[in-house]
């Protein structure tokens, strides 16, 4: 082995460069890491898959995740909590909300305040699911839900109404608990 | 042995041996793809029948029921040869592989296609001959990407053949005789993977870049030369190259079991000696999906350099020794 020709001083890094390839030695090194290689691998068989069978097992999703709007109702009068004021509308960056207002009358009692929303609409290929309309709102009326599978057929069949927002989503998607 | 048969029962045996190791080679499709996904903790195929057993049906399906496309560059005969050529030279070399004792399941027939007494020698130059396959389905295909891996189809066979052939002689001097079946009744003491370790260890690398499986998959390295030699290929004449293929990880498992692991020496009868064989075997074809499954692929040089200089050094080292010792002992 040759001497050093410096003693590297403190405050160099010496570079730790790997063994030159090739040769015997280089052979008996690729043979030892072949065995870590396979070891590793196989330890993969042990561990087992962890795989989810999509469509049949869904990923759990965790409370605040932000999926599908719900649109609500209170549970006691059964009165839409949506008063149409429209701030939603005026939070989204993505201008994916539409919002008509109508006036309640005393025959014709759709929500809680004076006004109520005549048309309300989401045009999910346009929402970005960042969730300002559920901050925006003052009573609570939208929040996120926790569906991610929206896929469909046809463009139009993605803007959602006011009765599909109110209605409780057909696919339920599981929520992951505490700790998992 | 073979000389006191008659045609029927050899014909018989003939059909035997190709109707069940053609049904292995789906199960092993089945067993690669399944392993592999276990090995990258991955599912595997679960979707087509119980488990995703019927897998390989609907691959095989799917190649029988594709178009053969001939590009206009090709020489259109050859290449329909070469996939000929690859699977007959592999079901021949099927031949040779013991799958039991002479007479173990009464009469006096062989349980093997026949017992030649250059049994080796008929499986080197069956092997030799199963790259012509690959050679002129890869140069008549009239593609750069097929003659490339034609290219380096003939350069590994040469390098690596030499290699196979010399750590197979260690075995055929110990026992003192290149028939299978004799080398397997000369393992009755101890199984020959005992005293010619580094020739079994020669024999498995070699044999991996023999039948072109990972990491030694260079003719048809995917990544670099889309197919290699079957980039052109479609349909049933791709299923074949891909059946020669496994069918000859089935020959490189069986001849390293009637070489190295005593073939069909195991507890119990002798009749159970095809048991035996297929259980041995397939812990190779085991070995051949987990390496397949670890290793990355080599460099064109690393493969030869590593064939010349680590490996052909070493075989002939081993038949050196093997001699010295066979004629001291």
């Amino acid at each position: 082995m040759p001497e050093p020709r410096w003693i590297a001083p403190d405050d160099v890094t010496v570079v730790q460069r790997g063994p030159e390839p090739g040769g015997v030695r280089g052979a008996y090194r690729t043979f030892g890491e072949t065995l870590r290689g396979l070891k590793t691998t196989f330890a993969r068989v042990v561990e087992g898959p962890v795989t989810m069978e999509y469509p049949e097992q869904k990923t759990p999703v965790y409370p605040r995740f932000r999926g599908r709007h719900k649109l609500h109702r209170f549970e006691d009068s059964g009165l839409e909590k949506c008063v149409g004021c429209s701030l939603c509308v005026a939070a989204c960056p993505a201008e994916c909300i539409r919002v008509v207002a109508a006036e309640n009358t005393p025959e014709h009692q759709i929500s809680a305040g004076e006004r109520y929303a005549a048309v309300y609409e989401i045009n999910m290929t346009r929402c970005i699911f960042c969730g300002y309309c559920e901050i925006a709102c003052p009573f609570d009326a939208i929040t996120m839900g926790n569906d991610y599978e929206l896929a469909d057929y046809s463009r139009s069949d993605l803007i959602f109404t006011k009765e599909m927002l109110l209605a409780d989503p057909l696919e339920r998607t599981p929520l992951r608990r505490e700790g998992e | 042995m073979s000389g006191t048969e008659n045609t029927l029962i050899q014909i018989v045996k003939a059909i035997v041996i190709f109707a069940v190791i053609l049904q292995i080679v789906p199960f092993i499709l089945y067993a690669e793809r399944k392993l592999l996904g276990r090995f990258q903790s991955r599912l595997g195929p679960n979707r087509v029948g119980p488990r995703g057993l019927l897998q390989p049906v609907a691959d095989v399906l799917k190649l029988v029921s594709k178009e053969q496309s001939v590009p206009v560059t090709a020489v259109p005969w050859m290449m329909a040869l070469a996939p000929l050529i690859s699977i007959v030279t592999a079901v021949a070399t099927l031949a040779i592989i013991p799958f039991g004792a002479p007479g173990a399941w009464g009469g006096d027939f062989g349980l093997y296609g026949i017992d030649v007494p250059i049994g080796l020698l008929y499986f080197f130059a069956f092997g030799s001959l199963a790259f012509y396959g690959l050679m002129l389905g890869g140069w008549s295909s009239g593609s750069k990407f097929s003659f490339l891996g034609a290219m380096r189809a003939a350069a590994q066979l040469i390098s690596y053949e030499v290699a196979i052939g010399l750590s197979l002689l260690g075995v055929a001097m110990t026992a003192g005789s290149m028939s299978l079946v004799d080398i397997v009744q000369d393992q009755s003491e101890m199984w020959f993977i005992v005293p010619q370790f580094v020739g079994f260890l020669i024999f498995m690398v070699a044999g991996f870049a023999e039948s072109a499986r990972p990491p030694f998959d260079l003719p048809e390295a995917d990544a670099e030369i889309v197919s290699g030699y079957n980039t052109e290929y479609g349909g049933m004449r791709f299923g074949s190259f891909f059946m020669a293929e496994y069918i000859e990880v089935v020959i490189i498992s069986g001849i390293a079991t009637a070489c190295f692991l005593g073939g069909w020496r195991g507890p119990g009868p002798e009749a159970l000696g095809p048991l035996w064989v297929l259980a041995k075997m397939s812990l190779f074809v085991f070995l051949f999906i987990w390496i397949r499954a670890t290793l990355p692929r080599l460099r064109y040089d690393q493969l030869m350099s590593f064939g010349w200089k680590i490996l052909l050094p070493l075989a002939t080292l081993n038949v050196i020794v093997t001699a010295v010792l066979v004629v001291v002992i």
